[in-house]
Order: C-alpha cells, then sequence, then structure tokens
C-alpha cells in the first residue's frame, strides 16, 4: 500500500500541473469538512446521514439523477469557462450574470415569436444570444481599453442595467402578465434530447451538455493551441510587453471580454431554451453567472478543469436538493462552495505544502533505494 | 414652488439615509484599498454585520426592556464588531498568505448570504430575520424647526445617519491628520519606501481592513434599520455600489460623498417616482430610473478613469524581498 501511494506521488512529481490540481482537491476536502462540521454543530443527529446524502446525492435514483446531474451543471460550465477564459486573459469578468440574462432574453425572444425558423430555431435563438451577449461583454472591455475603467466595476454595474433591461424588454415584448413571466417558447425552440432521453429516462437533461462540451473544446484549443490565444494570454500577462511585441493590446482586451460574454451569452441561452422555464420580472440578479466563478476558480481557470468542477457543482447542487428529508437547506451547499473557494484563494500556500510532502516522499525513496544499492 | 419645496422635503431624508449608509461603507473599502489591500467583500461583510446585528436587536427587544434608540445602537456595534472580525478572514489570505485578493474576497461574497440564511432557517425556521420596528426618528427636538434643513436632515431621520457623520470626520481626521493616516496611505502608495522607514506593513494593512469590515458591518446594520425591516440574507447591492462609489470617488474621502449623493440621488428617484410630480410627468418606464444610478456611474467612470488616481500598490501581496 505504501509504495502504491509512493508511485502515484512520484508519478504525479513528474506531471508538470499535478502539485495545482493537488491543492485544488485539498481545497475541495476542506470545505467538505467544514460544511460536515457547521451540520455538526447545527444538529449533530442528522449531520452524517444528511453528509451522506449530499455525497451519495446523484446516486440516489440511478440514470435519471445522472442525467440531472449534467443538466445542472450545463449552464455553471458555460458560466464557469467565460470567467475562466477572461481570467486566463489578466481580466476578471464578474459580469457573467449581466451577459447571461442578456443572451436568455434574446433567446426567449426569438423562441416565443420566431417559430418560422423550424427545425433551426433553437440553434438560431443560441447564435443570436451569442452574440448578444458578447456584445454586452464588449462594453466593459471597451471602457477598460479606452477608458481606463477597471473592468470589475463598469461590469457590475452593467449586470444591474441588464436585469433591468431585461425585466423591460420582456415586459415589453414576451409578457405574460397573470403570471408576471415571460410567455412560453415554442417547441421548436426547447433544446432537443436525441438519445439523451434514452440513456438518462426521465431526467431534464438536453444536448446542451453536448454544446458546453463544444465550448470547453474551442475554448481549449483557442488558448492553448493558436497564437490567437497566446496573443490574448500575453496581453493578460503584461500588457506593456505585450504592446512592446507588436500586439495590439486594446484589441486584444476588447476581444477578450467579447468572448467571455458570448460564451456566458450562450449559457443563457442554453439554461432557457427548456419547456417550463420561464423569465421572472424580479429584480433579483441571475445567480449563475456568480457560481461561474466559483468554478472558474476550483477549475484552476482551465476549460477541462471548468467542465470538471461544473459536473462537480451538479453533483453537489444535487445532493443538496436530496437534503430536504433532512432538517437543513440547501444553502449548506453554497456555504461548502465558498470554503472551498477560500481555500483555493490560499492555493500558493497549498501548493507549497503538497509539494513539499511529495519531495518528501519521494527522496524518502530514493534514499531507500540507494541503500539498497550498497548492499 | 411650494409644490416643489413640499417634494424635496419628502425626498430628502430619503436621499440623505441612502447617502449615509453609500459613503459608510465605502469609506470602509478606502480604508482598506488605500492600505492596499483590494476589498470587494464589502457586500459579503455587510451581509454578516447585518445579520448579526438584526439578530442582536430581535434578541434584546425580546428581552429586556430599553429604549428603541438604544437597542439600534447596540445593533449597530455588534454588527460593526461581527464586520472587522469576518474581514479577518480576507485580511489573512490577502496580507500573508499573499493570495489573489479578488478570490478570497469572493469566497467572503459567497459565504455571508449562504452562512445568513442557513443559520436563519436553522434556527428559527425562517429564511429571514424579522427586525419589524421602525427605527426612525420621527423628529429631533428643536432641530426640525429650522427652516428647510429642519425637515431636510432633522424629521424622519435615523441616529445611525448622525453616526455616519460622526465616524466621517473622525476617518477623515485619522487619515490625513495623524501619523497612523500617513502610513496607511504610504502603504497603498509604496510599501517598500514605508517599510524601509520602519512602517509594519502587516500590521497597518491588517488595520486597514479591520477597518473596512468594521465600516462594512456598520453599513450592513444601517441597511437593517433604514432600508428594510425585514432581512434576509441581501442588501439590496449596496456594497456593490459602494465599491463604485469609492472608485468614481477617487479613493479620496470628500469626493466619495458628492458620488454617494448622485447615487442617492438617482436611486430614490428610481424608489419613488410617483411622489414627485416632475418626474412622473415624464412617464418613463420605472426599470429606466433603476437604471440610471448604474449608467449614470459608468459614464462619470468613464469620464474620469483616465487619470484613475488609484493607490499605486492596491492589490499587491507585500513582499519584502522585492526592493
Amino acid at each position: 500500500m505504501k509504495n502504491f501511494w509512493r508511485e502515484i506521488l512520484r508519478f504525479l512529481a513528474k506531471k508538470a500541473n499535478s502539485i495545482q490540481v493537488l491543492s485544488s482537491l485539498l481545497a475541495i476536502v476542506f470545505g467538505m469538512l467544514f460544511g460536515l462540521l457547521v451540520m455538526l454543530i447545527v444538529n449533530p443527529a442528522d449531520a452524517f446521514p444528511g453528509f451522506f446524502t449530499i455525497l451519495t446525492g446523484p446516486f440516489q435514483a440511478g440514470m435519471r439523477s445522472f442525467g440531472n446531474m449534467f443538466y445542472r451543471a450545463t449552464p455553471i460550465i458555460f458560466t464557469g469557462l467565460s470567467v475562466a477564459f477572461a481570467f486566463r486573459t489578466g481580466l476578471f469578468n464578474i459580469g457573467a450574470t449581466g451577459q447571461f440574462t442578456i443572451g436568455a432574453y434574446i433567446a426567449v425572444y426569438i423562441g416565443v415569436h420566431w417559430g418560422f425558423l423550424g427545425p433551426f430555431h433553437w440553434a438560431v435563438a443560441i447564435f443570436f444570444a451569442l452574440i448578444g451577449g458578447g456584445l454586452w461583454g464588449a462594453l466593459p472591455g471597451l471602457l477598460k481599453a479606452f477608458r481606463n475603467v477597471h473592468e470589475v466595476v463598469s461590469s457590475i454595474m452593467l449586470n444591474y442595467v441588464a436585469m433591468y433591461l431585461m425585466i423591460l424588454m420582456v415586459k415589453r415584448t414576451v409578457f405574460f402578465g397573470d403570471h408576471a413571466r415571460s410567455l412560453a417558447i415554442q417547441d421548436s425552440a426547447e433544446l432537443p434530447k436525441w438519445f439523451l432521453g434514452s440513456i438518462f429516462p426521465g431526467s431534464s437533461i438536453n444536448i446542451g451538455i453536448f454544446i458546453a462540451i463544444l465550448f470547453v473544446a474551442v475554448i481549449h484549443i483557442i488558448l492553448n493551441k493558436t497564437t490567437f490565444g497566446y496573443e490574448l494570454k500575453s496581453v493578460g500577462f503584461n500588457k506593456d510587453a505585450a504592446k512592446y511585441s507588436g500586439m495590439n493590446e486594446k484589441r486584444n482586451i476588447v476581444l477578450s471580454m467579447a468572448i467571455a460574454g458570448a460564451i456566458a451569452g450562450a449559457g443563457g441561452a442554453v439554461f432557457f431554451l427548456v419547456g417550463g422555464r420561464y423569465l421572472h420580472v424580479n429584480a433579483v440578479l441571475m445567480q449563475q453567472g456568480f457560481t461561474g466563478i466559483a468554478v472558474a476558480l476550483l477549475g484552476l481557470s482551465a476549460p477541462i478543469g471548468v467542465l470538471l468542477a461544473g459536473i462537480f457543482y451538479g453533483f453537489l447542487e444535487l445532493g443538496g436538493l436530496f437534503l430536504q428529508g433532512f432538517d437543513f437547506t440547501r444553502e449548506i451547499i453554497d456555504i461548502i462552495i465558498a470554503v472551498i473557494i477560500y481555500f483555493s484563494a490560499l492555493s500558493l500556500f497549498l501548493q507549497k505544502f503538497v509539494a513539499s510532502y511529495i519531495k518528501r516522499k519521494t527522496e524518502e525513496d530514493v534514499e531507500i533505494a540507494e541503500g539498497a544499492d550498497i548492499k | 414652488m411650494i409644490e416643489l419645496m413640499n417634494q424635496l422635503n419628502f425626498a430628502f431624508p430619503y436621499i440623505i439615509r441612502a447617502m449615509a449608509l453609500l459613503s459608510i461603507v465605502a469609506l470602509g473599502g478606502l480604508f482598506s484599498e488605500r492600505s492596499g489591500v483590494v476589498n470587494i467583500a464589502l457586500e459579503g461583510i455587510m451581509i454578516m454585520g447585518a445579520f448579526a446585528g438584526a439578530w442582536t436587536m430581535i434578541i434584546v427587544m425580546n428581552n429586556m426592556n430599553i429604549p428603541l434608540q438604544w437597542n439600534a445602537f447596540i445593533g449597530l456595534s455588534v454588527g460593526a464588531i461581527t464586520g472587522m472580525v469576518f474581514s479577518l478572514f480576507h485580511a489573512f489570505a490577502a496580507i500573508h498568505m499573499k493570495s489573489n485578493q479578488i478570490i478570497s474576497a469572493t469566497a467572503l461574497n459567497f459565504f455571508a448570504p449562504a452562512f445568513a440564511i442557513f443559520t436563519a432557517r436553522s434556527v428559527t425556521g425562517d429564511r429571514a430575520l424579522n427586525v419589524r420596528l421602525d427605527y426612525a426618528i420621527s423628529e429631533v427636538p428643536i432641530l426640525s424647526n429650522i427652516p428647510i434643513l429642519g425637515p431636510w436632515l432633522f424629521t424622519n431621520a435615523y441616529l445611525s445617519t448622525y453616526l455616519a457623520v460622526i465616524i466621517f470626520i473622525v476617518a477623515y481626521i485619522v487619515l490625513y491628520k495623524t501619523p497612523f493616516g500617513l502610513r496607511l496611505r504610504s502603504c497603498g502608495e509604496n510599501p517598500h519606501a514605508a517599510d524601509s522607514l520602519g512602517v509594519n506593513i502587516y500590521k497597518i494593512r491588517y488595520a486597514g481592513v479591520m477597518i473596512s469590515g468594521a465600516l462594512a458591518g456598520l453599513g450592513g446594520v444601517m441597511f437593517v434599520l433604514s432600508f428594510s425591516t425585514r432581512f434576509d440574507g441581501a442588501v439590496a447591492g449596496f456594497g456593490f455600489l459602494a465599491l463604485a462609489v469609492l472608485i468614481s470617488g477617487q479613493w479620496k474621502p470628500i469626493r466619495l460623498i458628492l458620488i454617494a449623493f448622485l447615487f442617492a440621488l438617482f436611486r430614490v428617484i428610481s424608489e419613488i417616482p410617483d411622489e414627485l410630480v416632475g418626474i412622473r410627468n415624464l412617464n418613463l418606464p420605472q426599470e429606466i430610473w433603476r437604471m440610471l444610478p448604474f449608467i449614470a456611474t459608468l459614464v462619470i467612470l468613464a469620464i474620469t478613469s483616465k487619470g484613475s488616481a488609484a493607490p499605486r500598490a492596491v492589490g499587491e501581496p507585500f513582499d519584502a524581498g522585492k526592493r
């Protein structure tokens, strides 16, 4: 057993970002333990069964629960990817919420009114939501590039503007007054399920998860395999150096924010192009954008990491739903996630800790091996 | 003319209370950022302060028979202390652990509402806390009879507003007239120079963040007292607004008050357009008015940020070896 562990550590020591991944996992463990602790304080009797429920959430109703897990993860993967992409290019996109809202409105508008599109209906809705989110995202980019306005502040402002704009437009164009919400979208605008319906019977899953994976793949390629992505990253890393080496840093900032916004906008469309889901006219910011920040951080701002972290979030959220049988509310999930983010903020420290642990263990190994030679 | 006067008399107390709240929380942010630590956790800290303060006020009200304003004072103090303690998490991560300050602040923003709702639900069964009582001081004796100023400042006012004025004056003196204030500002501009002169950067930055925590916590209770007596784990985005006020105010106390006034003005116009006759006649949808403060901020930012006066070392962890 001990040798096995050592082999794993040795393998990890060779991999470049394994230390980061390990410290992320460690943050998850700390977050879960903290959640357990809170539950123990609040209600010791139900704490362990409740905690067990969170951990086993998706396994409770078979494939249906798994389908729902992916379904819940989908919008968060979009917003997480949006935030992560901006992070990699040196920008903090706290405005994913606003971009998500704009995308959602555009998608619902097209879903309600553009029935003539037939089989292309949902795809066109996503496309225009993507454009709308991109333009909305470009605004803080423009303000940053040309007017030196910090994108965090302008994005926060634009979140509220987007929310009120959405309410105003829903009331004017797609309003169902009796229920204070948007009209139902047409059937042709709903995202199809394809074969997923038979794999995960009874669940709400649709092809949104595939679209999310497609976006993850595209962003992964842009960031890691193209000159364009390299430029974006270098502007984020050192604006002045990038400018000196002939890159157009202003254009790149605007493009980064526009792409981040487009991803979030598409997420809004995917979330709302579902039967039985409506835009409500309450002045409440959509939470998906903020959850996206958490998922981006947890996924180490790497597209693949975001995909995994998003699914992990869906997993936790589903567990939170099953908590209803106990004396806990689903907010325990958010507490756990907050603690996980906090520990990922301490990642420098955790990484040092993990690195020194691996080094100690693997060096012990070397000493033993050398000892054997002398014999 | 009399009509206009009546409307101003009606609107002004609302403007004053929003302005007091925004400037106190933004002032908190100022202490943190001028010491070199970005603090976008103001919203979360406000929520924690509001939660602890509201709960304390409910308990005190149910068990003790003390005057209303004393209870408000107790609530405000508890909120400030809670905010200070909660902000220590951000301080520890940002200063000692040299973490990404935006990430640790985001964690705090995430934690606070979840914790407030979770705890309230687990203990009382309701996700919200009902403070129920009206803490407004309807008339301050003598002062409320002064023409113009009387109805604007001394009717329908809150204890917290007067407290805010005192705190603001004290804070201004501390920042600009004391050695501590000078050190604090130098830590945000050039920590290495300050370090070479024997200033303990860590201590000053801890102090900066803790002051911001105390003021944001206080602001949270102010929100509960004067905006909504039902607290359900949210402070209506005032923490984020305060951040915008701080930045549009270029990290300077006096400018910050002016910006806070503008914000408050637009907010009040958006909240009560029906009572203001002149504005009702414009016949714009309510949502447009609601958007206005945010759009106005964006415009102000776009005009003023070119020569931004952000503290030079804000957001950078202090590393003595970098000098």
